[in-house]
């Protein structure tokens, strides 16, 4: 039996008299990756916050490496071994890598001199260790997000941590990053190290965890080996119910042409010579969803930003919405002619956390909903307790701060906020990102139930299953051109990817 | 411990800015009345005279909280108060226009410096303080440029000699006190300008989007939200509230000083701040910034009313700000 790092016993913690944790447990084994499971607003995030000495109140005991602890600090639980990998990074791109994996640790001579050569000497075996190809003398902002990551690991190596906890570390990440993260993860396993993984991508569960916890309303439900834990009943343990894993699309004939597309481009938004969208043609249909498959920089988000007018005027090709003419321009342009975006990032570009469920509900609906500039709050709550309960968003009061919900109940402030300008189409980039399965099942019948009513939805998302279930039809982009055209129930996922990766044979679309 | 529910319904009331805001003032009065100075503090008239001592900063601090309210800050408030005060000493005491063409023109200027910022800080992305910077020297600048760097009084050399023109009516009516010697009419004009802000925040769309803009501009921009007039505007009446505050500032020391107004902005700013808005943008309101005005108000009036001299009082106040903000933050 491998040695103990970590043992944590019923652990609760409330917050002004709400529970959200409740005879908590999770051990981590030197060596190992633990899966820590459950919906958005389980207590999988309070509890690591524990764990990192962020909430210093709780009930239960921690035991590190065998001797019960109490972190007075983050700082006390960094020094104790224990490091956190952010979701959103937290290293200082300005700064080079070897300052940055120093920094408040910085090796000092006498009076104070910084030993420069030395730290980086020192960075430069950390990152040979771990394998990432990186200067040290670079600046952080340089590197891609993969890249930084693993700075970031490298990091907390310096720290000397034996226990990681990594939140969605894969959520900005490239296919072959996401293998080096991999990669990185398997070295450190052998070095002795323990891995708390989050995540809410059944694929990665399983291809990472050798034990898998889930919590669930705050309570624990269980440990289980990977092997031992089939995914139906993952699935289970975490919802609480039985839910079939397969997303239903209920597919009306579609009707007219709502948004006709004909060799539509955008030039590079990071200023390449080469268009990020290249002459792509394509009409869609009312109450038709519209799928985009497409690897990183497949033109996929380039294309609905640019249509979103996003990118201004630099647009070429024609577009026509509902027969007449459209150009894009900028996004009050588009919600007028009715097109509507939800961003994949909703944190920055979805929501305004210091406002209010409902005002940012209304917040592009303004003009309708704000007749002579005249603020109607009494419309402004109808319109959002319609929403809240057609989408089911659970929140105490739609006056509460957005920045108080659990993640997916801000996706669907976000949806709600796109819907209540009454769309003809909407662009979705990612809906069911960093959402649960429960939230995402709700965002799939919702889809349905959208266009029933006529409305034209074009769909990004990275999940092949849900790309493959609910399109209707389905294209493949691949360095802004269209390399297929799938119908329903034509594609399959080795089509689609192929032609994602750029491979065009066996299909007859460039004709 | 600390989930006893009394205490935490306490707890979520204090949470509030409005009652933490209102809080801190409360322990002023208190203090207030506790040096009363043998009972000057419970008479009217120093609380009037309170009230029409902090009119001119409050009235800045209307614009600079919808300006912060979008993330920004205004350093130009004091000067365009400066210039303003000088233009219309000049128009009505000098020149001998009537209110009625000077005032709109005097707000036209105020409106105009609020524009420049305004549009230097969205259109060609200057941040807010080297734009409002830039515009702080150069509205001093005109001032001293239009005054010749003299005050502008009713006192005037000619070639016949020493004249003393008339005191405008217009001028003498701000500075008088009406509803029976009660009130200053620039604090109503102050009352006027807080109603008038707080309303363009809660009543109306641009008033939302400015929120909105300081909360997650890129949201807010993909919302639809016109960031660049959101924050233009914001500038915009930013100056517009400078000129009525420089045209008071006129009133009430019968002249055009062309250095009238410096420092006046870090006021605005401190009555914006002890009042709760946030200076990272997207949180705070105009009842906050008017609790802030009072606050500040009163607490000048109680160390001037017990003798405390000017030395003392800048000292006490520094620490003052940092004991309303401190205080607001532990009760969070």
């Amino acid at each position: 039996m491998p040695e103990l790092l970590l043992e944590m016993r019923g652990i609760g913690k409330s917050f002004s008299g709400q529970i959200v944790l409740e005879d908590v447990r999770l051990d981590l084994r030197a060596g190992e990756t633990h899966v820590l499971a459950g919906e958005n607003g389980a207590g999988k995030s309070t509890l690591m916050r524990i764990l990192a000495g962020i909430y210093t109140e709780y009930a239960g005991t921690i035991a590190l490496y065998g001797r019960e602890t109490r972190f007075g600090s983050p700082q006390d639980a960094a020094r104790q071994g224990i490091s956190i990998i952010h979701q959103e990074l937290s290293l200082i791109p300005s700064m080079t890598v070897s300052d940055n994996i120093f920094l408040a640790r910085e090796q000092a001579g006498p009076a104070g001199w910084l030993r420069f050569q030395r730290e980086r000497e020192a960075c430069a075996v950390l990152l040979d260790r771990l394998g990432v190809p990186v200067t040290p003398g670079a600046p952080v902002g340089a590197y891609s997000v993969g890249v930084q990551q693993s700075i970031e690991i490298a990091k907390a190596l310096a720290f000397e941590a034996r226990i990681l906890v990594m939140d969605e570390p894969t959520s900005a990440l490239t296919e072959p990053e996401v293998e080096r993260l991999f990669t990185v993860m398997e070295s450190l396993k052998r070095a002795g190290c323990g891995i708390i993984y989050i995540s809410h991508k059944m694929e990665e569960i399983y291809r990472v965890a050798d034990r898998i916890t889930v919590l669930r309303d705050g309570r624990y439900i269980g440990t289980e080996e990977r092997d031992r834990l089939p995914r139906e009943t993952l699935v289970k343990w975490m919802i609480g119910r039985p839910m079939s894993e397969q997303i239903f699309r209920d597919a009306k004939a579609p009707g007219t042409p709502v948004l006709e597309l004909t060799d539509f481009s955008v030039p590079d938004p990071g200023g390449r010579p080469r268009p990020a969208v290249d002459r792509v043609s394509f009409s869609l249909r009312r109450g038709e969803i519209l799928g985009l498959a497409g690897l990183q920089g497949s033109g996929a988000e380039v294309l609905v930003n640019g249509l979103y007018g996003v990118y201004g005027r630099l647009t070429g090709g024609e577009i026509r919405v509902d027969g007449a003419p459209y150009r894009p321009g900028s996004p009050a342009h588009a919600l007028r002619h009715g097109l509507a975006l939800l961003s994949n990032d909703r944190k920055r570009e979805g929501l305004v956390p210091s406002m209010s469920v409902i005002h940012n509900i209304s917040l592009a609906a303004l003009p309708r909903l704000s007749p002579g500039g005249l603020l109607r709050e009494d419309l402004e709550r109808r319109a959002a307790e319609a929403l809240k309960e057609a989408l089911h968003i659970r929140v105490a009061a739609l006056t509460r701060e957005v920045a108080t919900l659990s993640g997916g109940n801000q996706q669907k402030v976000a949806l709600a906020k796109c819907l209540e300008t009454e769309p003809r189409v909407l662009l979705l980039n990612e809906p069911t990102r960093g959402v649960d399965v429960g939230a995402k099942h709700d965002i799939y019948a919702l889809m349905n139930a959208w266009t029933a009513s006529g409305i034209a939805l074009v769909l990004i998302t990275s999940e092949m299953p849900e790309l493959l279930a609910l399109s209707d039809r389905i294209l493949a982009l691949h360095q802004g051109r269209v390399t297929a055209a799938f119908d329903r129930g034509a594609a399959t996922p080795e089509a689609v990817l192929a032609a994602s990766m750029g491979s065009v044979k066996g299909n007859d679309y460039e004709r | 411990m600390n989930d006893n529910p009394r205490f935490d319904r306490l707890r979520r009331v204090l949470a509030q800015p409005f009652i933490r805001a209102t809080l801190a003032l409360v322990i002023i009065l208190c203090l207030g009345a506790l040096f009363n100075a043998e009972g000057s503090f419970f008479r009217w008239d120093a609380h009037r005279d309170m009230l029409r001592h902090i009119s001119r900063y409050g009235i800045l601090a209307c614009g600079m909280t919808l300006v912060i309210i979008t993330g920004g800050i205004d350093l130009a408030v004091g000067s365009v108060l400066g210039l303003v005060a000088v233009t219309s000493a000049l128009f009505m005491i000098h020149w001998g226009w009537s209110p009625l063409v000077a005032v709109p023109l005097c707000l036209l200027v105020g409106l105009a410096c609020g524009v420049t910022s305004g549009t230097l800080i969205s259109r060609f992305r200057v941040q807010p303080f080297i734009a409002t910077l830039a515009m702080m020297v150069f509205a001093r600048g005109v001032a001293k440029y239009i005054s010749g760097g003299r005050k502008i009084s009713q006192g005037v050399e000619t070639a016949d000699g020493f004249v003393y023109l008339d005191f405008p009516g217009f001028f003498n009516f701000l500075n008088a006190r009406i509803l029976g010697d009660n009130v200053a009419v620039v604090t109503l004009v102050f009352l006027a300008c807080a109603v008038g802000a707080g309303l363009l925040l809660a009543r109306f769309r641009p008033g939302r989007y400015m929120y909105a803009v300081g909360g997650n501009e890129e949201a807010a921009r993909l919302s639809g939200v016109a960031v660049a007039f959101t924050k233009t505007l914001a500038y915009a009446m930013s100056g517009l509230f400078a000129a009525i505050a420089g045209i008071c500032q006129a009133a009430q020391e019968t002249q055009g000083d062309p250095e009238a107004g410096g420092s006046y902005e870090l006021t605005a700013i401190a009555i914006v701040v002890i009042g709760g808005t946030n200076l990272m943008g997207g949180r705070g309101s105009m009842a906050l910034t008017l609790v802030g005005a009072l606050t500040i108000g009163y607490l000048e009036k109680i160390l001037s009313l017990n003798a405390v001299g000017e030395a003392g009082r800048l000292m006490l106040t520094g620490f003052i700000i940092v004991a309303a903000v401190l205080f607001q933050r532990s009760k969070r």
